[in-house]
């Protein structure tokens, strides 16, 4: 069987809302992912070193500050510069539409707002990473609880 | 307004554009994809369940005793005997954003408006007690709220705002110290001595490391300086409210009523015991405590919230604490209405929320209240979005009638046996806390930080099971998304502010500042108050950041452990 997907959940800046990013991080858990949370106020370049320490498939970036437009794209830099330009980098919080639309050009990938479901990141994660949309026909399916549990830790 | 809204442009519902993967077309959760609704859930947001009719075997015998005369122990009806008819509450509705100089517009604004008092909000870096020009400042300055670097910044904010006329309150913990003393600073230039400010600085360390994740040193000595405050204020500032415990940052963070209760109540208890410690009288400093709450939508739990506390505190703090002074007894509280129950769709219909909020704090007995804005879960409120919030307040003031009775629910089987549940599950976790040694050790060890993220995790899996409905998200949503305005911040105020505080270091007089830093770090190695060393060093322009260093310095700093 595939490894499993492994997921760096990222909070970068000074922002300390850290409720959805927590509430992600237990869904992809649940969800059978391999979780690395870094904790609160990460700089960019110590969120793209963990990804590579790591060796993630995604990383998963939570910003509600308003500072989308400046941590987005440093980040993607600096993991084009480290070599893991191919790591899907998605994310999400209080980020306009238009935001969204911009950091997808360039090559962000897809960014989730304020009531979007656990699910639906899931398998947007999963069918993202895999390239494989079979995967994505788990989609709506109820998150098990009492899933393989790698909790992600401590850096 | 509301036809300025509809003439946006459609938009695409969000799941649609931002899934790749193919999904239902609705943002519907599984549970309800076979057009199965979950049966309701007969329980509050905090999981107390309801029955369907209350019958006077409901309450407990002794309610006369648990309630009160209203402006009489246990206060349970309220802190008043007229409440609002002799003094409606006050309308605080909180602002900040850009620089100094736009903040103080939008003040100006809504003073013009009807507005009774100020509330500011800072922006990250201010928060975190960095300047404009330091690294971790990169892309956040003026984002969220107000950039203050120095007593400049200080002395633009509140340009032409006679400081004795307004009351002024300052969501700020980690450097609150700093902004108490620029505040302080800022009133000797108008002429106006301390003991005539009123309002309230935040500083309230505990719920920092629970909830809201802003902070500076370790949970310690973070509490320390709190103290320092309380100390301070009590001698020179009898009109200033030296903290405002908070449970909205709790509630937001994901915890359920009884949580915000009992674990406010806990950090209320934790700052008693160590100003007791000190050797103050507890009623030195208890009137001048206040408290925060949040106010969500489950309507009955919330006012029963309020007056449970109420009374929790009044008990707590008399036989206890041992205080005298009635005044000592009472919470007094702002509220705000809750931003996490706001919804990115249908962004229109968060005005009835805040509505129905806003009408449960006031049945509650609130002292003041900030009604949120219906674009809060885009960016902050333009200026016709914060209006609507404030005319909400003026409805439920000048059109209800509802301020001409107070505590009309007395004596309703269901709400007096609401309040005894939630007054008894909150204690029963004060009781947890106390065991633990304290909440500064409860907060060590990560207990509360657990439980609420427990609560957040559990009401999150009900609603993507369907079995809490949230309008327009899960249940009702349309096929269109409307699109209202949404406030823009200029990148250009960061750079601004950037120059501005390295021109006040050059400008300023630099033996002065040289002589008050010293100061203050050999204060920080004794148990000295900190608060008259950090008003010297603002009086000599020292900025909020080289202040924050030094405390940074003498003691740590502090690092969460990353679980979840």
């Amino acid at each position: 069987m595939a490894r499993k997907i492994r997921v760096l959940v990222a909070k970068a800046g000074l922002d300390g809302h850290d409720r959805g990013a927590k509430v992600v991080a237990s869904a992809m858990r649940d969800a059978g992912f391999e979780v690395i949370y870094t904790g609160l106020h990460q700089t960019p370049e110590m969120i793209v070193q963990a990804a590579v320490q790591e060796d993630v498939d995604a990383v998963a970036l939570s910003i509600l500050s308003g500072a989308h437009m400046t941590l987005f794209p440093r980040v993607l830099e600096l993991m084009r510069a480290a070599g893991i330009g191919d790591v899907l980098l998605t994310g999400g919080g209080i980020i306009p539409k238009e935001d969204m639309a911009a950091l997808r050009r360039m090559g962000v990938g897809d960014l989730f707002g304020p009531g979007t479901t656990t699910t639906a990141i899931i398998d947007y994660i999963r069918g993202a990473t895999r390239g494989d949309t079979a995967a994505a026909g788990a989609a709506g399916q109820k998150p098990a609880r009492s899933g393989p549990a790698k909790a992600g830790s401590a850096r | 307004m509301a036809n300025a809204a509809r003439t946006e442009t459609r938009t695409e519902p969000r799941k649609r554009e931002t899934s790749r993967a193919p999904a239902p077309d609705s943002a519907a959760p599984s549970g309800t994809e076979n057009g199965a609704t979950p049966p309701p859930l007969f329980e509050t947001l905090s999981g107390i369940p309801v029955k369907p009719v209350y019958l006077p075997e409901d309450v407990k015998p002794g309610l006369d005793e648990r309630l009160g005369e209203p402006g009489k122990f246990p206060f349970t009806r309220g802190l008043h005997p007229e409440m609002y008819r002799k003094r409606l509450w006050t309308m605080r509705q909180f602002a900040g954003f850009g620089s100094a100089e736009h903040t103080n517009q939008r003040f100006h604004y809504l003073l013009a408006q009807g507005m009774t008092g100020l509330s500011t909000a800072f922006d990250m870096p201010t928060l975190m007690g960095y300047d404009a020009d330091h690294a971790m400042s990169f892309g956040e300055v003026g984002r969220e709220g107000v950039a203050i670097s120095s007593l400049e910044d200080m002395e633009i904010l509140f340009r032409g705002i006679p400081l004795d006329q307004v009351t002024t309150s300052m969501t700020i913990n980690a450097p609150a110290v700093v902004l108490l003393a620029m505040y302080v600073a800022v009133a000797e230039k108008q002429g106006i001595p301390p003991e005539k400010l009123g309002g309230t600085v935040q500083a309230d360390m505990l719920k920092e490391f629970i909830a809201q994740k802003e902070w500076i040193c370790p949970p310690r000595p973070s509490v320390k300086i709190c103290v320092d405050m309380i100390e301070w204020c009590a001698k020179h500032m009898p009109k200033w409210n030296s903290i405002s415990i908070s449970g909205y940052h709790i509630r937001e963070a994901g915890a359920t009523a009884v949580q915000e209760l009992a674990f406010t109540i806990a950090d209320g208890i934790g700052y008693v015991e160590e100003c007791v410690k000190r050797g103050m009288d507890v009623d030195e400093f208890a009137p001048r405590l206040s408290f925060f709450w949040d106010v969500h939508n489950d309507f009955f739990e919330e006012i029963a919230k309020f007056r449970a506390g109420r009374r929790i505190w009044a008990k707590l703090m008399r036989d206890r604490f041992g205080a005298k002074n009635p005044r000592s007894w009472q919470l007094r509280t702002h509220a705000q209405t809750a931003g996490v129950s706001l919804t990115a769709q249908q962004p229109l219909n968060n005005v009835a929320r805040v509505a129905i909020q806003a009408l449960a704090a006031v049945l509650g007995g609130t002292q003041s209240l900030h009604t949120n804005s219906m674009d809060e879960t885009l960016a902050l409120p333009t200026e016709e979005a914060a209006t609507v919030a404030l005319r909400t307040q003026q409805i439920i003031a000048y059109e209800t009638g509802v301020p001409n009775v107070v505590d009309p629910f007395a004596g309703s089987y269901f709400l007096e046996s609401l309040t005894d549940r939630v007054e008894e599950e909150a204690m029963a976790y004060i009781r947890r806390i106390d065991e633990m040694g304290g909440i500064i050790h409860a907060v060590e060890r990560g207990y509360p930080q657990k439980e609420i993220a427990d609560s957040a995790y559990r009401f999150q899996m009900q609603v993507e099971e369907g079995r809490r409905v949230i309008v327009g998200v899960n249940r009702f949503g349309g096929e269109e998304e409307i699109s209202i305005p949404v406030l823009k911040i200029d990148p250009e105020i960061e750079r601004r502010q950037i120059e501005r505080v390295r021109a006040v270091r050059q400008r300023r007089d630099a033996a002065r500042w040289e002589q008050a830093m010293k100061d203050l770090r050999d204060a920080c190695r004794t148990d000295k108050n900190l608060v008259p060393y950090v008003l010297d060093a603002v009086r000599a322009y020292a900025t909020l950041g080289e202040i924050s260093d030094l405390f940074r310095e003498a003691f740590g700093v502090y690092r969460e452990p990353a679980v979840f």
